[in-house]
């Protein structure tokens, strides 16, 4: 437990203004956006600069004082809840600066409380590209995104965070400094412990900056729309558009349910009897995207789309993304709770794990809408509940485990871009082996000795 | 209410509500008050949290709630971007009021709200004797926007630089107006709000004269009172019905086919939080207040709508100027066309628009009062956002905005005026 002398000390460090410790800040902190139980910490530590966030960290070690690093908080699978009561949570939002934008190698230096959207319009004002784009980019930290290796809409031809990630600088649970990667495209020095940050989920070490990787903005691009009557044919489509060897930017769906949810809401006409709705953009050099387009509407056409919208201006085009927009915010409107789940299966499966949803949303009773990310397989079953009604939400957990067996079944996994955090922390195994499990602890615990990060958070320690 | 038992199963009352939310964070990204502290305390989802701590009687502190609750703009940003549409402002409104209850009003507060700003003959008299004495107190500041600042009285103001009370009201120049429609054209109600009747009133004349130009016969009855949003934004309901009850009875004398007025706050309160509360009052004020909100609109919306104001060509050498939407016009009442359509019909003025154009200048009312120190550290970002722009002019629909303007332009020295944008259209009519 943080003691009155311990709080004094951080309050010289970091100022008193950046030590919260009145109970309705730090049960302010209890919480993050999954649907978890919250847990009040003893100590909220908010470090202005990396030296203030390495000896926080050391600080922290030396007193035994366990440590959940956050960021904005958003985090869907419990990652940033606090472990235990005694436990200090350390945010990095006070260390929100854009190093370096550097247009000629095509990187940049970033701390790691920069607000992804925020980078990305700065990068943008270079006329460059930072392509993550997870749902949470408006207010969620770089530093997050690294740890859980956000992912997003753009996924298919971009790729996600750990694309981008050319360096970074932690600190360990001591406090020590360390520096992998650089700001060259080659680099081979040491071992690649950036690619072992990467989705650590804050166990592994306290990021306190990243190089990241830009790249060319595309000249153009186009959407297009297509309506289904069956969701086998909505897939076939899919494979056909990678088959003719065409790398969509964002390759969307809305399945029936959500289609007919945010119809009632929004009144957008949208096809009710529609099985499936695909949401399609390429981009790239104005020619290529005109090729592009002309193949992926023949492949839609091909397999029997029912109906294929191409917008003619950008109006429609924003008019048309709408649908998608509005799938989550309609769908957590619907009900009290609103689980939203991740689970990720090879693309050519999506009709078989689309069906076994569905399937078990009715065997256990409760309601589901899905939509996600078609192109790389990434669904996001969101379960519409009241937590509040035991029962109910009971069915909702069962339905939830029988999912990721099924994902799993189907060679998929238990997180496209969510993490594992707590809510996942039981399925680890199932879809790994026990050999993981230990391998990931003694890698924990030759690293952290004393457990304090984030210590229940993965395969615990 | 006399124990925390109580206040929490009165807070319970919010639980379905509040269980909306999704706790996703979306909030941050617009929370004015967030972005100057950082804090998630200060952002909805935070504030929600823990208003639903205490409900379930987690947390013990109530005069740390109501702390936190007051940490608040109410500007509505979060509530227009929330994605499960969590009716965020009706219950930060109601959780102020049962906190308070509990807690008991500020007596400065109690007088102001329930004496001063209910009973309309005190409060103008208290004005009156206020506005020749006031150049006793006030320096002018010398800046462009022509604001003063009362270093005797920093113990009261702070250093804000603010527009000194007009000489003479405007209720005090028109008196009683109630015109005769003019060959059956339109007649409204012109509501001035406070800050119209008190301080901005060329602003308020420019929309007489505008209605004027437009053949729109006026009825502003002697006698108006605050719209009363200030008392509820500090948890008064009482004083809040107070000031309805004054309003509903002296509107009730007009025949009018629509109710004006140049302040965003002012209108969103009528329209919006008039019906929700008249209730109280009984089903007499329920059905006038249900009627009047019906006919209340935005000035700029009805010169644009109504009127069919048109924008024109702005000439070779028209001064640019930059539009700030206010919270209560645009993520209230949806009003942020019609502002710049308003502007743009003046061709001596070309419109430029600034960075985050919606984002909260900070002011807030009471806000402003109590937390100064954020109030400006959020104006600075707004004007740091004019300044970019160039424009000589900066316009809002809103005389609370026009009034935080005016203090970080001046404290920044900056040469840029405040005008309403109705000011800005009358300055083409002759």
């Amino acid at each position: 437990m943080a003691s009155q002398a311990l709080i004094k000390d951080f309050e010289e460090l970091i100022g008193k203004e950046n030590v919260f410790t009145s109970e309705a800040d730090l049960q302010s902190y209890s919480f993050d956006s999954a649907v978890l139980e919250p847990v009040v910490p003893a100590l909220v530590l908010r470090p202005t600069s990396t030296e203030q966030l390495g000896l926080c960290v050391k600080k922290l070690y030396d007193n035994g004082i366990p440590m959940t690093v956050r960021g904005s908080g958003t985090n869907l699978s419990g990652g940033t809840i606090p472990d235990h009561s005694d436990t200090a949570v350390v945010l990095t939002t006070g260390l929100n600066r854009i190093l370096e934008i550097n247009s000629n190698d095509l990187y940049a230096v970033v701390e790691p409380g920069v607000i992804t959207a925020d980078f990305a319009a700065a990068v943008a004002r270079k006329n460059l590209f930072y392509p993550p784009d997870p749902g949470s980019q408006a207010v969620s930290t770089i530093g997050g995104n690294i740890a859980e290796n956000a992912g997003g809409l753009r996924g298919l031809k971009y790729g996600v965070t750990k694309d981008y990630l050319m360096g970074v600088e932690f600190f360990d649970a001591t406090g020590e400094t360390v520096k992998t990667g650089s700001r060259t495209v080659k680099c081979v020095t040491g071992y690649n412990l950036a690619g072992m940050l990467i989705q650590s989920e804050g166990t592994l070490g306290v990021i306190s900056q990243a190089i990241l990787k830009l790249v060319p903005p595309p000249r153009a691009s186009k959407a297009l729309m297509a309506v289904f009557d069956d969701m086998q044919n909505a897939a076939e489509a899919v494979a056909g558009i990678i088959a003719a060897h065409v790398l969509p930017c964002t390759l969307e769906f809305l399945d029936h349910n959500t289609i007919v949810r945010v119809d009632d809401f929004t009144k957008a006409g949208l096809p009710r009897d529609a099985a499936a709705i695909l949401l399609i953009e390429v981009d790239g050099h104005p020619a290529q995207v005109a090729d592009d387009a002309e193949a992926v509407e023949r492949v839609l056409k091909e397999n029997k789309a029912v109906a294929v919208h191409v917008p003619k201006d950008a109006a429609e085009k924003f008019k048309l993304w709408e649908a998608r927009r509005m799938a989550l915010p309609v769908l957590a409107r619907c009900r009290p709770t609103t689980v939203l789940e991740d689970a990720t299966v090879p693309r050519s499966q999506i009709p078989a794990m689309m069906k076994a949803v569905n399937d078990i949303a009715a065997k256990y009773r409760v309601e589901v809408g899905t939509f996600g990310h078609a192109g790389d397989g990434n669904l996001h079953p969101t379960f519409l509940c009241d937590k509040r009604d035991v029962e109910e939400f009971k069915r909702v957990e069962a339905a939830i485990d029988e999912m990721f067996d099924t994902a799993i079944k189907l060679q998929g996994t238990l997180s496209g871009e969510h993490g594992i955090g707590t809510a996942k922390a039981k399925w680890m195994e199932k879809e790994t082996s026990r050999g993981t499990i230990l391998f990931s602890q003694r890698l924990r615990r030759a690293l952290d000795p004393k457990g304090l990060l984030n210590s229940t958070k993965l395969v615990g320690i | 209410m006399d124990t925390l038992h109580e206040l929490a199963q009165r807070l319970m009352a919010l639980d379905d509500r509040i269980t909306a939310c999704m706790k996703c964070g979306m909030c941050q990204s617009v929370c004015p008050m967030f972005g100057a502290s950082g804090k998630e305390a200060d952002v909805a989802r935070g504030k929600l949290f823990l208003i639903n701590n205490m409900a379930h009687e987690l947390l013990k502190d109530p005069e740390a709630l109501a702390d936190k609750l007051g940490r608040c703009l109410l500007c509505g940003s979060c509530q227009a971007a929330c994605p499960p549409g969590v009716k965020i402002m009706e219950v930060f409104m109601e959780a102020r009021e049962l906190v308070n209850a509990y807690l008991g009003l500020h007596p400065v507060k109690k007088m102001v709200f329930r004496t001063l700003l209910a009973r309309p003959g005190l409060f103008n008299f208290a004005m009156r004797v206020g506005a020749p004495m006031q150049g006793l107190v006030f320096r002018k500041t010398g800046d462009a926007q022509g604001t003063v600042c009362a270093p005797m009285l920093n113990f009261m103001l702070g250093d804000r630089h603010i527009r000194p009370l007009a000489q003479k009201p405007l209720h005090a120049v028109h008196g009683a107006l109630d015109e005769p429609r003019r060959a059956g054209g339109l007649k409204v109600a012109f509501y001035p709000g406070c800050l119209g009747d008190k301080m901005y009133t060329e602003m308020a004349e420019a929309c007489l004269k505008v209605l004027r130009h437009h053949n729109v016969a006026v009825f502003m009855p002697a006698g108006l009172a605050c719209c009363g949003i200030p008392a509820l934004s500090s948890g008064d309901a009482e004083g809040m019905l107070r000031q309805m009850k004054v309003n509903l009875d002296v509107l009730a004398r007009g025949d009018f086919d629509y109710l004006l007025s140049p302040c965003g706050s002012c209108t969103s309160t009528i329209k919006e939080l008039w019906p929700r509360y008249a209730g109280r009052l009984g089903g007499l004020e329920s059905r006038q207040a249900e009627k009047l909100a019906e006919k209340t609109m935005d000035i700029n919306a009805f010169l644009v709508d109504v009127l069919k104001v048109e924008a024109a060509t702005p000439a070779a050498d028209a001064v640019p100027v930059t539009y700030h939407d206010s919270c209560h016009l645009k993520k209230a009442l949806g009003v942020s066309a019609q502002p710049r359509t308003v502007i743009a019909a003046n061709p001596g003025y070309a419109l430029t628009e600034m960075a985050e154009a919606d984002r909260c200048c900070g002011c807030g009312g009471s806000f402003n009062l109590f937390h100064y120190d954020y109030s400006r550290r959020i104006g600075q970002r707004k004007r740091d956002n004019v300044a970019a722009t160039g424009a000589r002019v900066v316009a809002a629909g809103c005389p609370a905005c026009m009034m935080q303007l005016e203090d970080v332009l001046s404290h920044n020295n900056d040469a840029v005026r405040v005008k309403h944008p109705v000011e800005i259209y009358a300055e083409s009519l002759k």
